[in-house]
């Protein structure tokens, strides 16, 4: 096996590790309990009618906490647990619908009972390493004399089989303390990673999604990104529609005018009449040059011809920042994917562009694992925020519809990074 | 003179072997698709190439596709490219063999006849004819920077100019100035971008290109 050194001291200090780490979740029991005290007394307090209003402040709260638990499973378990929870409706929600929705929201009730177990599931699973540690220890510390002073003061008791009492002290006792001792020690170092573990499937058994509540999550998302893309594309054809009404519909209108105009001119004046020519052809030419415009609007002619590799290095060419692009793309991928992915990068290439100060662009577009992966970095003073008007939110909004995601990471002083993630196939090369 | 001309939309077609013929071109073959152009060039090896950027059968770029391999078999076949639209990425390729001979306009410069059979007796004669659009968007690109930053507003007219392929004489038509002046201009622009100087006109031009390309 490779690396075995290496192997070797990682499994040495996840062994070290995990104890510790078990220790820290157990003490959450503390908060846990305490926010089961206020739930149970807030939801006791419904039929008063003051629930209503600390039922969801509480709740808040202890989702808080159990994000946390969640994070923490992921982190040092290994174990990814989503959010289950209901999305709040968008817009104002008045405090009665607010607290049906909770009480609805079957989480909730999973919630409560993860709650009420947790304290004693801690104690048998993330945190029993450290408690046979602890005891462990204790039996070191007693056999090493503590106990010999302790029975002169009338101390008596087990350390589990050894009975301490007046008169402790024979080294054949001192050796099963010890031994024994020993034995918890060696059990808590050695259980610690897998009883973290396990404590990280309870997590997700209770705190994560069940398959009805997943699907319930997916069709509100799929609702909202539907809504969203009949938005948008109903805005884009009115914007179509429009351009084409006051652009290029109006220009022939005049080119057939003009022509018009001049056959009645060819005759009695000539001179005119070819003047008015070079106008109607240069109208024609405005024309075609707005359609043409137009079209690159819709469906740019580089991502048509060549896919989303090139249309992207046509884009950068065209761009008056130095922009270096690599692709490695096997193939042509789906339409609109490509469609999208192309608009998201010339959005995100305008940002850049317009709000990084950035004198340089680098564009990365990669395609595996079935998910094509944009990365656009700039060397720019960062700081960006989704929230800032920027368009990212716009950007992000426009691939969801397609399950894709939108990362940003912007230190202020730079360099900006964002990276979009769509879960897409790709055809075989075409040739 | 003989031409090859391939353009899939047959109105379109009709006007340019019209428009051609009537300026004393020979019309070689007159055909639609991407494999007939190839096959075409090949066979006929005409003076010059005219030809529509997207054909069928899969409607993309199949006519650059062609012409560009077309050169490949062919060297310095003269082609002239067509199209609705023209992007950067696409010039570069053509002008990528650096031997010249090639074109790239947008279909509507075909409505002033006189320059566009002006500048498809360029490309026959090995020079080259870049759609004024191409030349601007990178004149604008590079003129952030050094050394491009330091030509003054004229020889910036100049140097679009000159890009594009027109000859010294032209030049000096359109801006309205002698050629004298447009020679001074050149040698301005060729000292300031430290490039050699040439006799040759398209070896000048392909130079300028060469450079603007290379940022």
């Amino acid at each position: 096996m490779n690396g075995e050194v290496a192997d070797k001291g990682t499994w040495w200090r996840e062994r070290v590790r995990a104890p510790w780490r078990g220790f820290q979740i157990g003490l959450l029991a503390t908060p846990t309990i305490l926010l089961l005290c206020a739930l149970s007394l807030s939801l006791s307090l419904v039929g008063v009618g003051l629930g209503i209003l600390l039922v969801p402040v509480v709740v808040g709260v202890a989702r808080g906490l159990l994000d946390t638990y969640r994070d923490l499973a992921f982190r040092w378990s290994g174990q990814r647990v989503e959010r289950p929870y209901l999305p709040a409706p968008d817009g104002a929600e008045g405090r009665w619908n607010r607290f049906a929705r909770l009480m609805a929201d079957p989480a909730t009730w999973r919630d409560l009972v993860w709650m009420l177990a947790e304290p004693v599931v801690v104690l048998f699973t993330a945190q029993l390493p450290a408690l046979l540690i602890l005891y462990g220890l204790w039996g070191w510390i007693l056999a090493n004399g503590l106990a010999q002073e302790l029975v002169q003061h009338g101390f008596n008791d087990w350390y589990t089989f050894v009975h301490i009492e007046s008169g402790y002290g024979s080294p054949f006792q001192v050796a099963q303390t010890l031994a024994v001792a020993t034995a918890f020690l060696v059990a808590g170092f050695l259980s610690g990673p897998s009883l973290l573990r396990v404590h990280g499937r309870w997590v997700a058994t209770l705190l994560g999604p069940t398959e009805r509540s997943r699907l319930a999550l997916r069709v509100a998302h799929l609702t909202e990104t539907r809504a969203e893309a009949v938005d948008t594309s109903a805005a884009e054809l009115r914007r179509i529609e429009r351009d084409l009404h006051d652009g290029a519909q109006a220009r022939l209108v005049a080119v057939g005018m003009s022509l018009g105009a001049i056959e009645h001119l060819l005759e009695k004046d000539p001179a005119r009449a070819r003047a008015l020519l070079a106008q109607t052809r240069e109208s024609s030419a405005r024309a075609l040059s707005e359609l043409r415009d137009l079209v690159r609007g819709i469906h740019p002619p580089v991502l048509a011809d060549r896919g989303l590799g090139d249309a992207v290095r046509a884009l950068a060419l065209d761009h008056p920042l130095d922009v270096e692009v690599s692709a490695d793309l096997p193939g042509r991928l789906p339409a609109p994917v490509e469609s999208a992915a192309y608009f998201a990068v010339a959005e995100l290439l305008t940002n850049a562009a317009k709000h990084s100060g950035a004198r340089r662009v680098w564009i990365d577009l990669r395609h595996a694992d079935g998910t094509l992966r944009a990365t656009v970095t700039d060397d720019g003073h960062g700081g960006a925020t989704p929230e800032g008007g920027t368009g990212l939110r716009g950007v992000e909004r426009r691939i969801a519809t397609f399950d894709g995601v939108l990362a940003l990471t912007s230190p202020i002083g730079g360099p900006t990074v964002v990276t979009l993630e769509l879960p897409c196939a790709s055809s075989s090369p075409k040739i | 003179m003989r031409v090859v001309l391939a353009e899939d939309l047959a109105l379109l077609r009709e006007g340019l072997v019209s428009l051609l013929e009537s300026h004393d071109f020979t019309i070689a073959a007159a055909v639609d698709n991407g494999p007939s152009l190839l096959r075409a060039l090949v066979e006929h090896r005409p003076d010059v190439a005219v030809v529509d950027v997207r054909l069928p059968p899969s409607f993309t770029d199949e006519g650059l596709q062609a012409a560009l391999e077309a050169r490949r078999r062919v060297p310095g076949l003269p082609v002239l490219v067509l199209s609705q639209y023209v992007e950067q990425l696409y010039a570069r390729e053509l002008l990528a063999d650096g031997t010249g001979g090639v074109g790239y306009l947008l279909k509507d410069r075909v409505f002033d006849a006189a320059q566009f059979v002006d500048a498809v007796r360029r490309v026959a004669a090995g020079g080259t004819a870049m759609d004024p659009e191409v030349i601007s968007r990178l004149v604008a690109r590079g003129a952030r920077d050094e050394p491009l930053g330091r030509l003054t507003p004229r020889e910036t007219e100049v140097l679009e100019l000159m890009a594009q392929g027109r000859s010294n004489a032209a030049i000096a038509q359109q801006l309205v100035i002698t050629e004298r002046a447009v020679t001074k201009h050149t040698a301005n622009i060729f000292a300031k971008l430290d490039l050699a100087v040439s006799d040759d006109d398209n070896r000048r031009v392909l130079a300028v290109l060469a450079h603007l390309n290379a940022r």
